[in-house]
């Protein structure tokens, strides 16, 4: 498309490709071809990440099953893999457990209803709110610190049990608060105003209505923010829970052990057997953890109200 | 209980029973109040303990000693106290553990968010979630047992203890948090955008990653970064599998150590607890915390000021 005169007409120079722009081409067979590549390349990861947990999940009982024997639940750790039991740490993290559910329960909750039913909307709550988040976000292991400098060597309770369960409280915290606000604003608003309007205090309210619909969540939230106390390692390593412990565990101003510690010690030995008496220990835990989260859902789905 | 309440609502003009719901509705909120005034107080316990101890530290320990120095030797008779090996071998794990978890748990969230069906999410998503619930001293385990030997047999010189193996498992471990928060992300773009992104002739993977993935960026940037930080300060897989030795080196196959397997192996050890080595966790510990606390900052900064807003 030239004129008379040899000059290109501008509709001619949008087409050269030496001007940078060329014709939008649809394209689109191959365009749709890539795009199932890639929605296959998607699927794949996560068909990638489960895989992954099938195989720890497979490796751990191939390794551990022959060493899950009834003798394995009543023995205290040994130097010798054969007669090695995870009795002390079975009993150090149930006693954990249930001492961290009594003080996290009331703490939590509490700060949980706190912020979402009493706040007033100023600086302070919202600096409350802020310092929550911020908590969720750091490491265990810092919590070990303060355990060891606050509990430990401050209250002077040594690295018995109490220190830990303050510890534990501590890194769960903030869980259960988030998930008590979750299940608190599922509860609506009406629920709210027809309590006041018939003169409840605001207190009232919330004990006898607000608290009463949302427990299901909150029960719910309660048993997650324990099962991953009772898999957190770090931060009872760094206030001192020790690895061999050969007598029961009496009261909360006994030194103690827990599963996981227990699994790491094991893991930690050069020879093989520990490494399978590690992997019964997993069993345990995973066991221990795969019930409370059944309970879990089971709660929810009975407790639970849909609005 | 219920006639109870009857009674009450007689006596409802007693000026005794409104006093007493007053001190109770009072008593009520102080103690809420404090419950959530615990959490605060857990800030400040953490910044005093660690800072009390590192400043002890530093008495004895300089700045240039601390942060000019190459090598970390706290618990041999030479003592040395450069933590940047310490920070290398963090690092290296790390970033290690995000080339695991940032392309998958991308990927993963735009297939949730994108493709999926209801009825597939709902079968994909829980495995997810079991993978993120378990601890990780069962990802150390298995980092030990599992893939340090297969990385062994393909690399001949991997040494038993390694960062890349810890850091695959540590980037398998991450990886549901990184895609569930993604998926949040994504999911709130809302459906016009994607709509227009049609509209104008776009295949869905060209919405899902030139339309969506740039609208969520804010969010799914916020989602890494709190990986990263999570990624710093775990614990036990490292300890487990990446080795005691504190050293400045790229390669992923090598022993090294972080500064929370160095935490852990000194709580472990026999140090004595007055010693200026069993203060160094403090310090570490410090610089753990204020690494993570920017990174935590940092990400909830990006959800707040560069969120995309759609009416």
């Amino acid at each position: 498309m030239t004129t008379d005169d040899g000059r290109r007409t501008t509709d001619d120079r949008r087409r050269t490709p030496q001007y940078g722009i060329r014709m939008f081409e649809p394209n689109l067979p191959r365009r749709k071809v890539m795009g199932m590549v890639w929605e296959g390349v998607a699927l794949l990861a996560i068909l990638l990440g489960i895989a992954m947990l099938l195989t720890l999940l497979v490796k751990v009982f191939v390794d551990g099953l022959p060493y899950l024997r009834p003798q394995f639940f009543t023995e205290f750790p040994s130097r010798f893999p054969d007669q090695a039991g995870l009795r002390s740490a079975l009993q150090g993290s149930i006693w954990l457990m249930v001492l961290t559910a009594l003080l996290s329960f009331p703490l939590g909750v509490g700060a949980g209803i706190y912020l979402e039913e009493f706040a007033p909307k100023n600086a302070m709550t919202r600096f409350i709110e802020i310092n929550v988040a911020n908590l969720a976000g750091v490491p265990s292991i810092i919590y070990g610190l303060l355990g060891l400098g606050l509990f430990v060597r401050g209250l002077g309770l040594g690295r018995s049990l109490l220190a830990g369960v303050l510890t534990m409280t501590l890194v769960i915290l903030p869980v259960i608060i988030v998930s008590t606000r979750e299940a608190l604003r599922a509860v609506p608003a009406s629920i709210r105003e027809a309590a006041l309007a018939l003169g409840a205090s605001r207190w009232e309210m919330v004990r006898d209505h607000v608290l009463v619909y949302s427990m299901g969540g909150i029960l719910t939230g309660m048993i997650l923010a324990l099962s991953r106390a009772i898999g957190e390692t770090a931060p009872l390593i760094t206030i001192g829970a020790l690895t061999y412990i050969a007598f029961d565990l009496r009261g909360p101003l006994d030194i103690f052990t827990v599963l996981p510690i227990q699994i790491f010690n094991w893991v930690s030995m050069p020879q093989a057997a520990f490494q399978r008496l590690a992997a019964a220990g997993i069993i345990v835990l995973l066991a221990l953890l795969l019930t409370m989260n059944a309970l879990a859902i089971w709660l929810r789905n009975r407790l639970q109200r849909r609005w | 209980m219920s006639t109870d309440r009857h009674q009450h609502t007689n006596l409802f003009r007693s000026d005794g029973l409104r006093r007493r719901r007053q001190w109770e509705e009072r008593t009520v909120r102080a103690a809420l109040l404090f419950f959530a005034l615990v959490s605060v107080l857990t800030t400040l316990g953490i910044i005093y303990v660690l800072l009390e101890e590192t400043v002890l530290f530093f008495r004895q320990v300089s700045f240039a000693q601390f942060f000019l120095d190459t090598r970390w030797t706290p618990l041999f008779l030479s003592q040395r106290f450069g933590i940047w090996p310490l920070v290398n071998g963090t690092v290296l794990v790390a970033a290690g553990a995000m080339l695991v978890a940032l392309p998958l748990g991308l990927l993963a969230a735009i297939y949730m968010s994108e493709y999926a069906s209801e009825r597939v999410r709902r079968v994909l998503k829980p495995f997810l979630e079991i993978l993120a619930g378990i601890p990780t001293v069962v990802y150390g385990y298995f980092a030990l047992t599992f893939i340090t030997p297969i990385l062994r047999s393909v690399f001949p010189q991997t040494q038993v203890f390694n960062a890349a193996s810890a850091a695959i498992a540590m980037g398998f471990m991450i990886l549901p948090m990184v895609a569930s928060l993604s998926e949040d992300a994504l999911y709130a773009v809302p459906n016009s955008v994607r709509e227009a992104a049609y509209a104008l002739g776009a295949t869905r993977w060209e919405v899902a990653t030139q339309v969506v993935v740039p609208a969520a960026l804010s969010g799914i940037a916020a989602a890494f970064i709190l990986a990263v930080s999570r990624a710093i300060g775990e614990t036990m897989i490292v300890a487990i599998a990446a080795g005691q030795q504190p050293k400045l080196t790229l390669n992923p196959l090598e022993s090294i150590e972080t500064m929370t397997a160095y935490i852990v192996q000194v709580s472990l050890g026999d140090t004595p607890q007055q010693s200026l080595a069993y203060k160094t966790i403090f310090a570490v510990g410090m610089m753990l915390f204020v690494m993570t606390l920017g990174m935590n900052v940092a990400s909830y900064l990006l959800t707040r000021r560069f969120r995309e807003v759609y009416e």
